[in-house]
């Protein structure tokens, strides 16, 4: 795959900087990691995000009013190392401690808890909530094994409206949980995206084939099957996606279909109608739509539905305001 | 036997060549290394040992060690600053968690080495909660540590124990084709991960494969 880039080891730094020159009015860079954080930081519990660079606008994008305080950027795919997340922390947190989102994939679980253990030693407190959205991933038994995609989105946005109302660490703590815990996903990948390193696509697909639970770095999913209509195709994904969540007739849901990187706004559009009818049919009531990319794999086809099941509270620090370069509330 | 190999003792700076010349291999193996994750993770495993492996190369050279512990802590700390990923973590604590709480030692036998790669071993196991047979770097490393301590116990020399690692880190490479993951990307893949051999165990593989390597070499040039 042909890629605008220099050197493939200098990807997640030239994309910082590149963001950085964009920026440079709202957001600070910090040195000698790939690191962000926004410049206005307010006393409060701050939100720390991170996760591998390669998912533009995630996770680089959500730093700003009522989401992220700051971000740990990671190599390509690769979670942040755990000084990077220690200096993010500690940049962000004005005392009233931090806490951490991000999927929840084995590199990021062993590099924020390593991060978290320094921090401990210079009294920092953390709290920490793992996406895990996938519900292709894992059955619902496993929700810890589940991985985190699009739904990144939702956590970080509740978290970021509760910490800027004020709430202390552990009520921030616990409402993004909750948001976590009703927030699930599924995706369909039509093609590959690639690592810039190697330029070789991180799996293979036939052109009439489409595979549906496709994780964002082309894990596995459930099922490989021809390529169908999109309304067929939603129907499948929805299938599974309300029989793996505990979204009910009669429940209230925000909704993100989220493009993986090559599916264009039409198809996204296409596709979210039919989301929106089956919804519908299924009685279940739609509070909000967002329909963008969020979360992608480079260039990767496909698209992914995400459902947040809302209660009053959730609902609240849902429209709240939120100001980031790459997501508007 | 020969006494005199028996008896091999590698000073500091002769650590430190060694590891050197481990991460050139390693950055070499580049390719074969991205080949082999590409078939069942993302592919990135070779970028992620290389940036680390290079990194340490850089911080070697920059650092006056004056032990043993002092390199291997050295090369830990480097690749977990720099690779992130798991196997930032796993792969620096293959180097930091051996020499964790250990008395500062100048040189290196069979017997330290054993030592030192029986309590990384240790220590991965609890930071990563993974057990031989997860198809994860364990599977070569826990056979090579084994080779280590047997080897040590006869006692033989320290390049007969370093063969005989990486002969059992070799066969646990093998033995991770019939694995099914529990980590990492593969994990989804279920039975389909079964074929293929898992990309940190083979770096575990290159890493004694180039410590004898490098003894070998530089006993020849002695």
């Amino acid at each position: 795959m042909k890629k605008v880039i220099n050197k493939p080891e200098s990807v997640a730094q030239e994309t910082i900087e590149g963001f950085m020159y964009a920026y440079k009015n709202s957001h600070k860079k910090l040195e000698n990691v790939n690191g962000i954080t926004r410049k206005d930081l307010k006393d409060k519990v701050a939100v720390v995000i991170g996760g591998g660079s390669g998912h533009e606008p995630l996770f680089l994008g959500f730093v700003g009013e009522g989401l992220a305080d700051g971000v740990a950027l990671g190599n390509v795919f690769a979670a942040p190392t755990p000084n990077t997340i220690q200096e993010v922390a500690k940049a962000a947190d004005s005392g009233k401690g931090v806490l951490f989102i991000y999927g929840n994939y084995a590199g990021d679980v062993l590099n924020f808890d390593m991060a978290v253990e320094m921090l401990e030693m210079e009294d920092v407190d953390s709290r920490t909530v793992r996406v895990s959205d996938d519900v292709a991933s894992a059955p619902v038994e496993r929700k810890e094994d589940r991985r985190g995609i699009a739904g990144d989105v939702f956590v970080i946005k509740i978290a970021g409206a509760a910490a800027e109302k004020g709430k202390s660490l552990d009520e921030v703590f616990e409402v993004t949980q909750k948001a976590c815990d009703q927030t699930y996903s599924i995706g369909v990948a039509l093609s590959p995206g690639t690592i810039p390193d190697s330029g070789e696509p991180t799996f293979t697909l036939a052109d009439d084939e489409m595979e549906l639970g496709m994780g964002i770095h082309g894990e596995p999913g459930m099922e490989r099957t021809k390529i169908m209509k999109a309304d067929k195709l939603v129907d499948r994904l929805m299938d599974t996606l309300l029989k793996e969540s505990n979204v009910r007739e009669g429940d209230e849901v925000s909704v993100l279909v989220n493009g993986l990187g090559s599916t264009t706004l039409m198809e996204l559009f296409i596709a979210n109608r039919r989301v929106a009818r089956v919804l519908e049919e299924k009685g279940v009531n739609v509070y909000d739509m967002d329909v963008n990319s969020y979360c992608t794999t480079q260039e990767m086809g496909g698209f992914s539905i995400t459902l947040l099941k809302l209660d009053d509270e959730l609902k609240e620090l849902h429209d709240a305001t939120a100001n980031s370069p790459y997501y508007k509330k | 036997m020969n006494v005199e190999a028996q008896t091999v003792n590698l000073s500091v700076a002769q650590v430190k060549e060694m590891f050197l010349y481990v991460g050139k291999q390693i950055i070499e193996n580049k390719p074969l290394l991205t080949e082999v994750d590409s078939a069942i993770g993302d592919g990135d495993h070779g970028i992620g040992m290389s940036v680390g492996f290079s990194k340490a190369e850089e911080d070697l050279s920059q650092k006056e060690c004056k032990s043993i512990n002092d390199i291997f802590k050295t090369i830990g700390m480097s690749m977990i600053n720099s690779m992130g990923g798991a196997s930032g973590v796993i792969f620096g604590t293959l180097f930091t968690g051996g020499v964790k709480k250990l008395d500062a030692k100048e040189t290196l036998d069979l017997q330290l080495m054993a030592d030192i790669f029986e309590k990384s071993l240790e220590a991965i196991k609890t930071r990563g909660k993974a057990s031989l047979g997860d198809k994860t770097m364990i599977d070569a490393l826990e056979p090579a540590v084994e080779g280590l301590k047997e080897s040590a116990d006869k006692p033989v020399s320290l390049l007969e124990g370093l063969k005989n690692a990486e002969e059992k880190a070799a066969e646990g490479v093998e033995s991770s084709k019939e694995y099914v993951a529990k980590f990492g990307r593969a994990k989804s893949l279920g039975e389909r991960a079964i074929g293929h051999q898992d990309a940190g165990a083979t770096t575990i593989w290159i890493i004694f494969k180039s410590m004898r390597e490098w003894l070998e070499g530089s006993a020849a040039n002695e």
